[in-house]
């Protein structure tokens, strides 16, 4: 009896490991080609379904979806010859890990017969992905991903939708300069994975420049929870901390040094305070800056696809909540596609990647050009960072408040911050 | 690098070095008990970190009353799990129970993804700061380390002092001789991996009043468990509790003196030192 229990158990558990490994797509994978001149290019991707980073991905995801849905519903591109092109995507779950992404993309370009790629979520997966698309010769867009490492390797077909990690905290350091030339005194402490030692990397630099001193420059480990030992290297007369990583330990960082009763002027941290839900933290969120790649308060005129306000109200008519950066993010990669598409006027690689090469527009995330020197091909050089500040309104609620670049603020900055 | 340097970074280390005591005191005595090693112990710790979580966010049940419930249900949790699996293994390799307790933790974290999703949850729970001199401390840590220290006084006098655990020592020390003397060794062993779970869920619902988790955080603390449990020594709550102690005044002190990202690589050169030089722990048995 007992035999019989355990064998249905491990009978089970073994059919739904397997269901697991062959998990198909999500996504809608048939060809619908109706009329005579409709095509269908197929969009490959991998999604971190699973994974820690999970969140971000879906959102992406989401606002990838969006644009799709919408070019679809709208009639699809016309091309130069006169067939019509509509989308469809083919998706797998990464994981959140490098490994798979590089297993699934091959999947992706050798048996779905993708005709254009999209990069997974964050900048390590992205790197991973960028690979396989170079190496089979297709078009990517990387989204989600800021590290510069990946667009100097030589790549001719990647393309890079977020602002590049270098450029990532470079303007809080000009927000502080121009609200305090004395504040010198700069803590530098990052996660230590791929992006985040990439922005404190040319925040270094950049701060070195401009006549900083780097009192304490430290990597803690991804997933790091206590922040205690690190933060007892901050020197008490420190006038600025910048860093942080993703979104857990940011937010958990930020929590630490307000507990801690660190009396730094000016806080600028990764990813985090962006977050609504950064402000779960209570009064430790107060007067924290973070820098976003999209703000929905952000006012860029859009001369191709749909305004700020459009975006954000098709996307809560869609999936019920604000989008974030993460999802403007994907909406915008599908958007730079389209373009480079409708000017290439075919879905030939050679003439889609001319297009790219060409780009230059303002959608509601921002301008968006490409790097096209053969030293940094790729690089996203349009687009800027926003710096977001929690502050308090008259009811005394934390609210975000844009407070950089100058052109683009919505409020004073708060400072000293403590 | 001055005094008050000094012992701020120690008085925090301490404290979450209990923390990591008791995190690894429901391993240890699993694995001390019945040799099994719980893979789904990260997993556990996770679940009670979610258990505090949604009695205090949801039903607004204070933290440390739902510690109670969560220790119950972890307990209950043990037992289900020994019995449907460990159980069924008798005579099998060893592998097979690291497997099954494997599977367990792929289960739950599964369960848990889909859930939950792998969305950071902070409870908000907060009992303010207390300030002594140039220190300043999480109330809640102190909290969670005074629970600590009464939890495991409370394990040591179940396991030395009253009957059943007088049986669980009995049946680790050799399970057919205490077969013999009518214990019913297959009851014992599943009240110890069910203790062992219990554990592990009270230190997730206390890791859950100071810090944010998801359902994937558990492992950190798993691999900790390990180096404590060789550390301390097998099966001996006393010898985890010092274990996580050693290891958290580490991690609290040698950043202080190197880039803290080596502090890693220190503990697992301390972990290979112990298993050359003592490989029963600091208060193992001599078996």
């Amino acid at each position: 009896m007992k035999r019989t229990i355990f064998a249905t158990l491990s009978l089970l558990l073994f059919a739904s490991l397997l269901l697991a490994a062959c998990s198909p797509a999500a996504g809608p994978t048939t060809n619908q080609s109706s009329a005579a001149n409709e095509k269908t290019a197929v969009i490959g991707f991998t999604a971190s379904l699973t994974g820690k980073l999970n969140v971000e991905s879906t959102r992406q995801n989401n606002g990838f979806k969006l644009w799709m849905d919408q070019v679809n519903n709208a009639g699809g591109i016309k091309l130069a010859d006169g067939s019509v092109v509509k989308f469809s995507s083919k998706f797998y779950d990464d994981e959140s890990n490098k490994d798979r992404v590089q297993e699934l993309y091959t999947k992706l370009v050798n048996e779905d017969k993708a005709d254009f790629l999209i990069s997974p979520y964050s900048s390590g997966l992205a790197d991973a992905s960028a690979v396989i698309a170079e190496q089979y010769g297709k078009v990517m867009i990387t989204t989600g991903a800021a590290s510069d490492g990946t667009y100097q390797k030589g790549y001719t077909l990647v393309y890079q939708a977020y602002t590049p990690a270098s450029r990532y905290l470079t303007g809080s350091l000009d927000a502080l300069a121009n609200k305090d030339p004395n504040a010198k005194k700069l803590a530098i402490i990052h996660e230590n994975d791929k992006f985040s030692s990439d922005v404190a990397t040319a925040l270094k630099k950049y701060a070195e420049n401009k006549g900083f001193q780097i009192v304490v420059f430290e990597g803690y480990d991804t997933g790091t929870t206590d922040f205690a030992p690190i933060i007892n290297k901050i020197p008490a007369d420190v006038d600025s901390v910048m860093g942080g990583g993703h979104f857990a330990d940011g937010q958990q960082f930020a929590k630490a040094m307000f507990e801690k009763g660190i009396k730094a002027k000016f806080i600028s941290l990764l990813v985090a305070p962006p977050e609504p839900t950064f402000a779960e933290i209570g009064e430790a969120a107060y007067g924290i800056v973070g820098p976003s790649q999209w703000e929905p308060q952000a006012t860029f005129k859009a001369d191709y696809g749909p305004s700020g306000k459009e975006f954000i109200d098709a996307y809560k008519a869609a999936y019920n909540e604000d989008p974030s950066y993460h999802a403007a993010g994907g909406y915008v990669a599908g958007l730079i596609l389209q373009k480079a598409i409708e000017r290439a006027g075919s879905l030939g690689t050679d003439a889609v990647k001319a297009a790219l090469d060409a780009t230059d527009m303002t959608t509601f995330y921002g301008p968006i050009k490409f790097d096209t020197t053969a030293g940094s091909h790729g690089l996203q050089t349009g687009h800027e960072m926003v710096f977001i500040q929690w502050q308090k309104d008259a009811s005394g609620a934390l609210v975000k408040q844009v407070i950089w670049p100058l052109a683009g603020k919505t409020a004073e900055p708060v400072y000293p911050i403590r | 690098m001055n005094l008050g340097n000094l012992s701020t970074s120690l008085i925090d280390g301490l404290l979450i070095g209990v923390v990591y005591g008791i995190a690894a005191m429901g391993l240890n005595l699993i694995w001390g008990v019945m040799r099994v090693i719980n893979l789904a112990h990260g997993a556990i710790i996770a679940l009670g970190m979610f258990g505090v979580y949604l009695l205090f966010s949801v039903l607004g049940v204070n933290p440390y009353i739902a510690l109670g419930l969560v220790a119950i249900l972890g307990l209950i949790l043990g037992i289900i799990i020994y019995n449907l699996t460990i159980n069924q293994m008798i005579g099998a390799p060893y592998l097979s129970t690291l497997l099954a307790t494997f599977s367990i933790n792929m289960v739950i974290i599964g369960l848990g993804t889909a859930a939950f999703s792998t969305s950071p949850r902070d409870s908000g729970f907060s009992l303010g700061t207390a300030e002594l001199g140039f220190m300043k401390l999480q109330n809640t840590r102190l909290v969670a380390a005074l629970l600590t220290l009464l939890i495991t006084g409370l394990l040591y006098f179940f396991l030395y002092r009253t009957r059943p655990g007088k049986y669980i020592r009995a049946v680790s020390n050799n399970r057919s001789a205490a077969e013999l003397m009518g214990i019913p060794a297959s009851r014992i062993l599943a009240l110890s991996f069910g203790l062992g779970t219990m554990l592990a869920a009270i230190a997730g619902g206390l890791i859950a009043t100071f810090f944010s988790f998801t359902i994937l955080s558990g492992d950190v603390y798993q691999q900790k468990s390990f180096i404590i449990g060789v550390l301390g020594g097998l099966g001996n709550p006393l010898g985890a509790l010092l274990g996580g102690l050693i290891l958290g005044a580490l991690e609290g002190l040698l950043p202080l003196a190197m880039p803290n990202t080596w502090v890693p690589v220190i503990e697992f050169i301390l972990f290979i030192i112990i298993l050359l030089v003592k490989p029963s722990g600091l208060l193992g048995d001599k078996k």
